[in-house]
């Protein structure tokens, strides 16, 4: 197990690695550079700007730079905002978004394993029926249509919360936000976790285990949960990166002062430095999840820990 | 609902709203881009046609829908197949090939799998101006690993299959293994997945559109409208939730589509 | 009064009908077999009587045991009989056993969910049980998952989860078959050794094992109680045609014709072969040669290299070391880059008629493509021909040309993937495990098939089995394997009278014999076929050999001639 663990850690630094080049060979691709759209700067005024970002060195020793930077981190200066430092930024918007992910994520899995599992053992019964629609609706509307259709019912017209992100802190504020994020995950999980419980208990083992009389709470808690939440596991990676990308809009949507608007905003003010150290952020933290989903599953499977 | 049923339900549906959205703007007597700032929000009303109402300009809001819609199928159809070429060429040159490419290149596969690939596009259709080409290109490159995943796994289990084996003993031809003994087995698989990649799709590119970074202005999309209805939802409600049901419809119907594929699939291997 | 009583059960799905008013009883302490092809429907009468099977089913009929209906039972009133009064014992233990789960922690369950709570003796009780099956060093085992024992093992596993709470009926179905037959021999002796008074269903489709191990017998024929009665009573006078044609189809190990040796020249040879895959070595120094119109037959438990051996030989794996020999020409490479005509004379039938056929393409076109390719100029009139005149030959009519490989049985889907074989009239023709998934009268009626033809064409046939008494009745000689080396090679006639190596003798005395009144020996051998990512030194067979001297753990032998049978053993019999 140490060595699998070890084998896992040490697969996902080239990853990393990969990304990080990858976001910055892209941005520094992009044609015009961070100050060529506003106006004409004069040659040596430029050329001090230049000097001022590194921008004069050779590509791979400003990645060099950059990395280094990044080990300390250091993510270099803001372009737009002039007087502050990159990392400065994410520090202040990333909590929030932290939370809120974190919120959801744990909302959807809750929500999703049960009403999965409820409805494998209820397969075919109008609660299964329900589950199911209601999970095939929740994958096809996309976060930027649920987010401003509750907004519209639940706080324009019934004016139950608000609509925006109020000054009052509290799970008042974070109640839709959170809610919008986690529907589609709850949706999805449910149906993942319904098809592989069904799965699980049409296998041979679970009909041993019923064999010898251990009831069917047992079975399943026994023997049942733990492979029919493999492929959950699995789907944890792409949940997150879905968790992250959804954040953008409902962020844009409540006025959340978090990374994702953050992002939006560099994105369009061009400010490079700012994006690709939120990409790098991103990445960073979809790597590691993805690297403690997998220990995990080693866990869970004894046979993998071999591969 | 038996597969069956939920099959021609689903593709009756999405076959109207095509036939709908390509047949509409020509028969209404308004067109996408003429303004009319005497008759801003009007609600959908049959007296002038204006059958979901107007914006905020006063363009008509139905033939801008179906304008929508076809944009949006439109992109999602090219993105898979996108998708689908690189993902099944991928696929199969890995699963047929094996042993140390095939590791290398699913290698690759889950390495990319880790990026976070939406911010990429945004930073992709920020950079090089939002360019049509594009959004297809972006969109099929996200799609097309779960393809090359499926199509390498099922090559792979094929090529190992007795029959394969026969054939090759007795003298067939590789070129003809492929054509008429994988090639085939796989048809049933893409169908499924590609059906299930279009929703995909149509979600992507509605997401960019929404964050303003797709279609430009006066072409519009189902994701540029309902982030319009956004902005205009407080006045003019219609013009937020007419586009997002339109886009849910059309997102569920290619899911259980897929899913009534797959069912009917899996019901045929087992048997 | 019976200890289970069971009467008219029948068993639907929807308007199949899979049991059909089938009546059973077993006293305390008696041992009953139940014997049938597959899809006989013996397993899902057993399942019934624990209520074990899907929600669709319907279930008519009256299940008593001790008294009580089980029939209609709740899944509660079911729980107290489970394990507590039956235990049950499954066909693969693989996946009958929970593989995310330790052994100890599946079996403490158990006796958890039985109203044991002190932990410290569950764990007692475990181990106790684990040792009286004979798992070696019950406590590692309890901390192993189930992929780390060996087939054996788990099935022992298997059997204490079944016994522990001390049941009054076992049932078991098909306990051994997915087991090599020294191993089932083990496990066979087990059971009787530790079932005690506890009575005993055993569902098997192997008559030898119900001759040996059961006081009474009942046989189904597709749902249906063809027969019961006493077991020495029905095998010495089956009353019931089926059960006749059941008792003749069971091939004896232990007695019948041998064919006499053949006398053409040798077509194939191979010699010093071996085979190589990743890290273990599959096949070493293997030599030997095939006549015209001889069947050589390869026999050896799972993993000894038969099936590496002749795909080697036919180019579909490569060979690491030695050579192949055809008609004068040496065979060179993978299958692509042999010539065109050697590929036409060598043919292979696989075990699994299924997935031996393209699900995508219909009989006529499957039987055809041999053709396409090697006689390319065949018109599409004079293709259809040859087709249906090959399949007539395996016995299939017309009718079969236009289905799909799944509208076909088993036994006739082996007849198209032999049809699509034999179209090329190839000079030998290897058939790996060809009648190993085939019932009874269908494997007999194949393995007839293969000697018509080869009385027919003169056609060679190296016949790959795991099943010494199969091949008896076809083979001209004999090849046995261990752990990828041959251990004896002999006629037939010699083999199975006086057997050399003390391998082969083993896996003769294993093989049970439908006959009564033979008394089933006890299981010959101890211990598993080690992996062969580290076999043993010395003799590859020391660990396991009751004749093995300090000698045979440092020197391996080298074949030599007994007495007219090559044999690899220092003290051969
Ligand atoms: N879930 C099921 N649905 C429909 N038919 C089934 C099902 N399970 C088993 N059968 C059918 O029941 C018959 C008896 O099966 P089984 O008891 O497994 O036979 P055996 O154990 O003698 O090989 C077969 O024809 C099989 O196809
Ligand atoms: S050489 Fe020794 S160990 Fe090997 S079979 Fe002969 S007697 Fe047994
Ligand atoms: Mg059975």
């Amino acid at each position: 197990m140490l060595r699998y663990t070890l084998l896992r850690i040490l697969g996902a630094i080239p990853t990393l690695l990969l990304v990080i080049a990858l976001a910055f060979l892209m941005v520094h691709a992009a044609p015009g550079g961070p100050f060529s759209s506003e106006r004409v700067l004069p040659e040596h005024v430029e050329k001090e700007i230049e000097r001022r970002y590194h921008l004069d060195e050779p590509l791979p020793k400003q990645f060099l730079r950059y990395v280094s930077g990044l080990l300390q981190g250091d993510l270099g200066p803001s372009y737009s905002y002039r007087d502050y430092d990159v990392d400065e930024l994410i520090a202040d918007t990333f909590p929030v978004s932290l939370k809120l992910g974190a919120l959801a994520m744990a909302l959807a899995l809750l929500l999703g394993v049960s009403a999965g599992t409820v409805a494998a053992l209820r397969q075919g019964a109008w609660l299964d029926k329900f589950v199911m629609g209601f999970s095939m609706t929740g994958i096809s509307i996309p976060v930027f249509v649920v987010a401003p259709v509750l907004v519209l019912f639940l706080a324009v017209k019934l004016q139950w919360l608000p609509a925006g992100w109020t000054s009052e802190v509290g799970l008042k504020r974070l109640f839709l936000p959170v809610v919008t994020l986690a529907l589609p995950q709850i949706a999805y999980i449910a149906r993942l976790t319904r098809a592989s419980m069904i799965d699980v208990l049409n296998r041979d083992f679970i009909r041993t285990a019923r064999a010898q009389g251990l009831g069917t709470a047992t079975v399943v808690r026994v023997h049942a949960l733990k492979p029919a939440m493999l492929p959950v596991l699995s789907y944890m990676g792409p949940a997150i990166a879905a968790v992250l990308t959804g954040s953008v809009v409902v962020e844009e949507v409540f006025g959340i002062p978090g990374l994702g608007q953050q992002f939006v905003r560099g994105a369009s003010n061009r400010d490079y430095t700012l994006v690709l150290g939120i990409v790098v952020s991103y990445a960073t933290l979809i790597i590691s999840l993805n690297l403690i989903v997998d220990i995990l599953y080693g866990v869970i499977d004894p046979r993998v820990r071999y591969r | 609902m038996s597969a069956n049923r939920s099959i021609r339900v689903t593709a009756g549906i999405l076959i109207t709203i095509a036939l709908v959205a390509l047949v509409g703007p020509w028969i209404s007597p308004h067109d996408y881009v003429t303004t009319n700032f005497d008759n801003p929000l009007a609600p959908p009303s049959l007296g002038d046609m204006h059958l979901f109402g107007t914006d905020d300009l006063g363009r008509d809001l139905f033939v801008r829908t179906m304008l929508g819609i076809r944009i949006s199928l439109l992109v999602a159809i090219v993105a898979s197949f996108v998708s689908l070429v690189i993902g099944v060429a991928y696929g199969a040159i890995a699963g047929f090939v094996g042993g140390r490419v095939d590791a290398a290149m699913m290698r690759f596969v889950d390495t990319l799998y880790a990026l976070p690939f939406i911010f990429f596009v945004i930073l992709l259709m920020v950079a090089f101006e939002r360019n049509f080409l594009l959004i297809f290109v972006a969109i099929g490159a996200i799609n097309w690993l779960d393809m090359a995943r499926i199509v390498r796994g099922q090559t792979l289990s094929l090529r190992e299959r007795e029959f394969v084996e026969a054939a090759r003993l007795t003298g067939v031809s590789t070129l003809r293994i492929v054509f008429r003994h994988i090639a085939p087995n796989l048809i049933g698989i893409v169908i499924v997945y590609v059906t299930l990649t279009i929703p995909q799709a149509i979600l992507v590119e509605s997401f960019l559109s929404y964050l303003g970074l797709g279609v430009q202005e006066p072409q519009t999309s189902l994701g540029a409208l309902v982030e319009a209805g956004v902005t205009l939802m407080e006045r003019a409600s219609w013009s937020l939730l007419i586009p997002a049901t339109l886009l849910a419809l059309i997102l569920m119907c290619f899911n259980f589509l897929g899913d009534g594929l797959r069912d009917q699939f899996d019901a045929r291997n087992l048997s | 009064m019976s200890l289970l009583d069971v009467q008219g059960l029948t068993i639907r799905y929807g308007s199949d009908t899979v049991v059909d008013g089938v009546d059973l009883y077993i006293d305390r302490g008696e041992s009953v077999g139940l014997v049938g092809e597959s899809g006989s429907g013996k397993s899902q009468s057993a399942l019934a009587i624990l209520g074990l099977l899907p929600r669709q089913a319907e279930v008519s009929g009256s299940i008593l045991f001790d008294e009580q209906q089980l029939l209609g039972a709740s899944e509660q009133e079911l729980d107290t009989f489970r394990a507590r009064r039956i235990g049950m014992v499954f066909q693969d233990p693989m996946q009958a056993l929970n593989p995310y789960l330790r052994i100890g922690a599946q079996l403490r369950q158990i006796l958890l969910s039985h109203g044991r709570a002190d932990k410290a003796a569950v764990d007692a009780s475990v181990l106790e049980m684990l040792a009286k099956v004979g798992l070696p060093d019950p406590e590692r085992q309890y901390r192993a998952y189930p992929h780390e024992l060996s087939g054996g093992m788990r099935q022992r596993v298997m059997l204490a989860s079944a016994l522990i709470v001390e049941p009054d009926l076992l049932i078991a179905d098909e306990p051994t078959t997915a087991l090599d037959v020294t191993v089932q021999a083990q496990i066979l002796d087990l059971l009787e050794d530790i079932r005690d008074d506890t009575a005993l269903l055993l569902i098997t489709h192997d008559l030898g094992i119900v001759a040996g191990h059961c006081e009474h017998m009942i046989v189904l024929d597709k749902g249906h109680l063809v027969e019961q009665g006493q077991t020495t009573t029905l095998f010495a006078a089956p009353a019931h045609p089926h059960t006749r044609t059941l008792l003749d189809a069971a091939p004896r190990v232990d007695r019948g014709d041998v064919p006499t040796s053949a006398t053409g020249s040798t077509i194939l040879s191979v010699s010093g072969a071996s085979v190589e895959y990743r890290d273990l070595t599959a096949v070493r120094d293997v030599s030997f040669a095939v006549r015209e119109g001889e069947t050589v037959a390869v026999v050896g438990e799972s993993g000894s290299g038969k099936s590496s051996v002749v795909r080697a030989m036919l180019g579909l794996v490569p060979l690491s070391a030695g050579r192949v020999v055809y008609a004068g020409e040496s065979l060179e490479g993978p299958v692509e880059r042999r010539l065109k005509s050697q590929r036409r004379d060598l043919q292979l039938v696989f075990q699994d008629p299924v997935s031996a056929l393209n699900p995508q393409m219909r009989v006529r076109s499957i039987v055809a493509e041999p053709l396409l390719v090697h006689e390319s100029s065949m018109t599409a009139a004079a293709r259809l021909e040859r087709v249906t005149a090959i399949l007539e030959k395996v016995g299939l009519s017309e009718r079969f040309l236009e289905r799909f490989p799944h509208q076909l049985s088993g036994g006739q889907a082996q007849r198209v993937a032999i049809a699509r074989a034999l179209i090329l009239e190839p000079k030998v023709l290897v058939c790996d495990e060809a009648v190993a998934a085939l019932d009874g009268s269908v494997r007999r009626q194949v393995l007839e098939l293969l000697r018509a033809v080869q009385a027919d064409t003169g056609l060679s046939i190296i016949f790959i089995s795991h099943d010494l008494a199969v091949v008896r009745s076809i083979s001209h000689r004999v090849l046995v394997m261990y752990l990828g080396k041959l251990v004896e090679a002999a006629d037939s006639g010699t083999l199975f009278t006086s057997p050399r190596h003390p391998y082969t003798q083993a896996l003769l005395d294993s093989v049970p014999v439908p006959d009564p009144v033979v008394v089933a020996k006890r299981a010959p051998l101890r211990g598993e076929v080690p992996s062969p990512v580290n076999p043993p030194p010395g003799c590859v067979f020391h660990p396991r050999c009751p004749k093995a001297e300090a000698k045979c753990n440092s020197t391996a032998p080298d074949l030599r001639d007994v007495a007219g049978s090559s044999v690899a053993c220092h003290f051969p019999n």
